[in-house]
């Protein structure tokens, strides 16, 4: 699939050359090795759908795609973006799933000048004082998700949690976050290995857990790892005793997988998010039902955002009718958000990260059996991030 | 400190070093015995995962998928001696892990391939998906009590089959002199290439045995196989007993640490970079452990006796 992906690419390239038909060429950066492959496999699936809603174009311009796999260490990201912006010379960069790969890559596509889209990671230097006016989100800052986390627990009443994160640049902002709106008592906290020979059995901090006496448990185990998470938290018997709140751990990724062993006990758990394939636009139905259609499962979250950032380009160029060197014409079209979002209306704040809604989902079975998430209520409305105001950009 | 917490960790340790026992006694037959350095190790015990949640699925039984992957782990290693190993023993180590590098890159693929990157949750037969008491207060995942079992069983038997069988007796006069052997009239080819299979099936047990409680995934022997080189390093590269050792003292030291450095490092500093040093400590504990024994002791805890 890669190969094929990249021989199409390749061709596409070639046949663009010797034709010398105009072309918009948008790098994207993703996992494509690696446990974590499966998340990139599912963004590429969305980007590729995207391209094909498009029907291959933005405006006049054909669209030359190259991927570029970040084998979930931040120095590949880095020499991969290197050369989409050296060799390759792309118009865009986007992608990156991980805050370290993407903090890693930033300064060599800003500093080329190229525009570069971050269509999940979002950690908190890069939304405050590394802000730049060539960056935009499609996704959130990290601390978002789990600050609507805090707001539910605290309308739940949960008096005191337990939390658990990876240890690296995301797994901190998460934990940031909660501890930002949780009003209640933190009882203890695991920061577990995180990277290529990430840490997967969680006994000892779930009997640590189980031990301190807390109401609840908040974690952020993003990909497979959440999946293992979950299974080991319903295997140690905690399920009554200590609720689970999670974000980015229940995802379109571990449910189905989750469903072939029959782990019933993720089914009514609630995470939060700022999209939903149940959300109620236009742009989110075609988006779901053909994702659908072709790949057989819900897209996850990852797809939504990777998906939301090639219409995010296409709105760019073709408000300068394809003259890809009017910059700060480009700029201002994607500042105003003004295209079809799969996740409803949003605008973008100082910082170019999104200001939207948060909502908290409940895990259900579908009427086709199938086991996915809807919307169960808003829990932040048109929410700004923390670090908007570091920023210097106005 | 509380006891029940502290039995519970015990037990999640040793749960552990069960786990790497296994992949460390296959490591030990082929780099401690055979003098193989067999990087692909991790994959075998990948496979074995890969092997098992494939046929649990086939036949709707955890059990009947652990049985039935074992024989197919044992060809799979035989294969990987007949087709690789074989040829590079003369050579040195340098080749050994080219060779397995290569073949670690080739069963990654291979899994991708084959049963996509998604991964595999292995479903228990429910009755293994519970917990139990076991005293007061200290209630424990049945399944992980399992590990526990079959692990030391297999560390039992092993035991036995080195110390007491003529199998055990030809592997270790092979492993001290391999021409006094052959010339003795024993097919030292084919007793390699058993004990290799031996190791492939060990590493596989180690795998089907994780995959109900992590996942069966692409690459997921490439990290703790470094951990199964730092227990042999450490219980002396070609001791059995060794092995058995040092994985159940890094299997504790690893989970203990993991539990209790945050506490313990917040008796002397703030509560913050405790928070922030314990993590980053206690995922380096089993090698300044390493380091250690390596400056008091380089041949390891307990080196075998003739080499």
């Amino acid at each position: 699939m890669i190969k094929k992906a990249l021989l199409g690419t390749l061709a596409a390239a070639f046949m663009a050359s010797t034709a010398h038909a105009a072309e918009v060429k948008v790098g994207f950066v993703t996992t494509l090795t690696t446990p974590a492959a499966v998340i990139g496999k599912d963004m590429q699936n969305a980007v590729n759908l995207a391209v094909e809603h498009m029907g291959g174009k933005m405006g006049d311009l054909d669209i030359n795609l190259i991927y570029g796999d970040d084998g979930f260490k931040p120095e590949t990201g880095k020499q991969v973006t290197d050369k989409l912006v050296k060799q390759d010379n792309v118009d865009f960069v986007a992608g990156y799933i991980w805050s370290h790969v993407l903090l890693a890559s930033r300064k060599s596509a800003l500093d080329a000048g190229k525009f570069l889209i971050s269509a999940n990671a979002g950690p908190s230097p890069i939304a405050g004082k590394l802000c730049h006016e060539n960056f935009f989100s499609t996704s959130w800052q990290n601390d978002q998700t789990p600050m609507a986390m805090g707001e539910v627990l605290n309308q739940k009443g949960v008096k005191s949690i337990y939390v658990m994160a990876p240890n690296y640049a995301a797994g901190k902002n998460m934990v940031a976050g909660v501890e930002r709106t949780f009003k209640g008592e933190i009882k203890g906290k695991d920061l577990t290995k995180w990277g290529k020979d990430r840490q997967l059995d969680f006994s000892a901090e779930l009997a640590k857990a189980k031990a301190s006496g807390a109401e609840g448990i908040f974690v952020f185990y993003p990909g497979s790892a959440g999946g293992a998470f979950i299974k080991q938290y319903q295997q140690a018997g905690l399920t009554e005793s200590l609720p689970l709140y999670s974000v980015f751990t229940v995802d379109g990724l571990s449910l189905p997988k989750l469903q072939a062993a029959n782990f019933k006990a993720v089914l009514g758990s609630q995470t939060t998010q700022q999209w939903d394939p149940s959300l109620d636009n236009d742009q989110n139905k075609r988006f779901v039902a053909d994702f659908k259609a072709k790949h057989g499962g819900y897209p996850s979250f990852y797809a939504a955002q990777a998906y939301d950032s090639m219409f995010l380009i296409k709105s760019a160029v073709e408000a300068v009718g394809g003259d890809l060197t009017k910059k700060d014409e480009m700029r201002a079209a994607m500042k105003s958000a003004s295209y079809a979002s799969v996740r409803g209306e949003y605008s973008y704040g100082n910082n170019n990260m999104p200001i939207q809604n948060f909502y908290l989902r409940e895990v259900i079975e579908d009427s086709e059996g199938k086991w996915t998430t809807k919307v169960v209520q808003t829990v932040l409305e048109a929410h700004q991030d923390p670090y908007a105001g570091e920023c210097s950009l106005n | 400190m509380d006891y029940v917490l502290l039995l519970t960790q015990t037990l999640n340790g040793l749960q552990l070093g069960v786990l790497l026992f296994l992949l460390a006694s296959g490591l030990t037959l082929v780099f401690g015995i055979m003098d193989f350095v067999n990087l692909a190790h991790g994959s075998l015990y990948m496979m074995g995962a890969f092997i098992c949640a494939t046929l649990t699925f086939a036949t709707g039984n955890f059990f009947l998928g652990i049985l039935l992957a074992i024989p197919v782990m044992a060809l799979l290693g035989y294969a990987v001696e007949f087709g690789l190993a074989r040829w590079l023993y003369t050579r040195d180590h340098l080749s050994h892990v080219l060779a397995t590098f290569g073949l670690i890159l080739i069963f990654d693929t291979l899994v991708q391939i084959i049963w996509g990157e998604a991964g595999i949750v292995v479903p228990l037969p429910e009755w293994l998906d519970g917990q139990v008491e076991i005293l007061p207060g200290v209630v424990f995942p049945i399944f992980r009590l399992l590990i526990i079992g079959s692990g030391l069983s297999i560390a039992a038997g092993l035991f036995w089959l080195v110390n007491y069988t003529r199998l055990g007796m030809l592997i270790r006069a092979g492993a001290s002199n391999r021409t006094m052997v052959s010339a003795l009239g024993i097919d030292i080819q084919m007793l390699f290439g058993l004990v290799f299979a031996l190791g492939a099936v060990l590493a596989g047990i180690a795998g089907m045995l994780i995959s109900p409680i992590t996942e069966a995934e692409i690459g997921m022997g490439n990290g703790i196989i470094i951990t199964a080189f730092v227990v042999i390093i450490v219980g002396g590269i070609g001791s059995m007993k060794g092995a058995f050792i040092a994985a159940m003292l890094i299997g504790l030291i690893d989970t203990l640490g993991r539990s209790f450095l945050d506490d313990a490092f917040k008796l002397f500093m703030t509560e913050n970079s405790a928070e922030t040093a314990a993590p980053a400590v206690s995922a380096m504990l089993i090698y300044i452990l390493m380091a250690i024994i390596l400056a008091v002791r380089p041949q390891g805890l307990f080196p075998p006796k003739v080499r």
